[in-house]
């Protein structure tokens, strides 16, 4: 049942500061909307239950991509469009550029915002996986202030975040110190194009010889919120991936991260399917170390 | 109700709808401009895909006052004088359009596609297309569609 669009306001506050004193006005009462992939899904469907609507995507001060010595700052209102055409995210955050790949079409691509996939809070979004392998932080602004917290502690829950209600995601902040690690993304969908994961993990890796010295997993669908695998992680953490250990380390490995494993039954897998295939995608990025 | 301005293949529009109504809807409805189609209604399908400043979008997800002070083209102004555009015509010819209700966003994804990849690889048009769902081709027939008019659109720019 379609939504009665009389009933909903929608405004676009002139700045970024407008904004702001809005939300600090009036707490809890309105709801970002930038690109409208998804809050104008839930209109069409009859599922949009905030009535109160702020249109972010005009404020061109969130829309831009930053690059310096440690990190590339990506602006919240950034589309996934931008972040394909940007080289310096090519070439420094290669799992970045392909995971915005794959989120929906060339059309949702060109409207969809980094901001809105990581507040959305779905635990299924395509880019969250590789924010935690990459130990992005996030740098949240409000009317009395700004604060930045790592990405890893910003999902509490079934699409609960530690945004507050007077508070916005401003910027992404995404170590670029990456260029000796290994990398791997793969997610498992219904399709190639288009579809939501039915598990998805990206992972970094660096090696000290056939010693694991660092290493990140990010998973989606494996939680109720996008997960950081860091029981698998700890198994495999300075773990060695010569013949005699390599099927060890395997064994280990799949064993921490069927312990964090949470995945559940829905329209679009089962849990058990997705406990397994989040198990064979982590073998594959371990053995795929192995040179 | 907002008063929300913008072009629509080239003709300036000026009118008061609710913020929230969707762009699908003050282009059918408002507009009268029915040649942009309603698939999936949850951005899926690429039946009312147009082109936003140049950008290919679902309309069906853009609330009416994100469109203010923007560059719409639809179907209906991708011809001109009566004359159909190319790649209109290689969709005619190549049987890329059979009951129509894709064909609208498919002739503007691949206008998009285009803009971008004047020579595109197959896999760049199944990618560029990929958001757009079709019941009747199998789609190889607008792959040929396309392949065709990249090909024309390059010889046009070899000769001048």
């Amino acid at each position: 049942m379609r939504s009665d669009v009389s009933q909903f306001d929608l405004t676009a506050p002139p700045s970024l500061d407008a904004v702001l004193a809005t939300l600090a006005k009036e707490p809890g009462k309105h709801t970002l909307l930038a690109g409208g992939t998804e809050l104008m899904v839930a209109l069409g469907t009859g599922r949009l239950n905030q009535h109160s609507l702020l249109s972010i995507q005009h404020l061109r001060e969130l829309r831009f991509i930053g690059v310096d010595d440690s990190a590339i700052h990506i602006g919240s209102g950034t589309t996934f469009t931008d972040i394909r055409r940007s080289k310096a995210i090519t070439a420094d955050l290669p799992l970045m550029a392909q995971s915005a790949s794959w989120t929906g079409s060339v059309a949702n691509q060109n409207r969809g915002t980094l901001g809105g996939n990581i507040c959305n809070a779905s635990p299924a979004a395509d880019t969250p996986p590789v924010l935690l392998a990459y130990g992005a932080t996030l740098t949240l602004v409000s009317a009395s202030g700004t604060r930045t917290v790592p990405y890893a502690e910003f999902h509490l829950g079934y699409k609960k975040t530690a945004l507050r209600p007077d508070e916005l995601l401003h910027t992404i902040n995404v170590p670029r110190t990456f260029a000796g690690y290994r990398q791997y993304i793969r997610k498992v969908g219904t399709r190639n194009a288009q579809a939501i994961s039915k598990i998805a993990l990206a992972a970094v890796a660096k090696l000290d010889g056939d010693r694991i010295a660092d290493i990140r997993l990010g998973a989606a669908s494996l939680a109720n919120r996008p997960a950081r695998c860091s029981a698998a992680e700890a198994a495999l953490l300075n773990q060695r991936l010569d013949a005699a250990n390599i099927d060890a380390t395997v064994r280990a490995a799949r064993a921490g991260l069927a312990s964090e494993a949470k995945p559940i039954d829905d329209i679009r897998s089962t849990a058990k399917y997705r406990a397994a295939v989040a198990g064979n995608l982590l073998e594959e990025f371990i053995r795929s170390l192995v040179v | 109700m907002s008063v929300i301005q913008f072009s629509v293949n080239g003709k300036r529009e000026s009118i008061d709808v609710p913020p929230m109504k969707r762009l699908l809807d003050v282009l059918r409805e408002d507009l009268h401009l029915t040649g942009t189609k309603e698939g999936c209604g949850e951005g899926e399908c690429g039946a009312c895909a147009i082109l936003f400043d140049g950008e290919l979008v679902n309309s069906c997800l853009v609330p009416a006052l994100q469109a203010n002070g923007a560059r719409l083209c639809t179907i209906e102004g991708v011809s001109t004088e009566g004359h159909l555009h190319p790649i209109q015509q290689c969709f005619l010819e190549k049987g890329g359009a059979q009951c129509g209700i894709c064909t609208p966003g498919m002739i503007l994804a691949t206008h998009h596609l285009l803009d971008k990849y004047p020579n595109p690889t197959m896999a760049q048009i199944q990618e560029g297309l990929a958001g757009n769902l079709c019941r009747c081709t199998g789609y190889m027939r607008i792959f040929e569609s396309v392949q065709q008019a990249a090909q024309q659109a390059n010889e046009l720019t070899a000769k001048s």
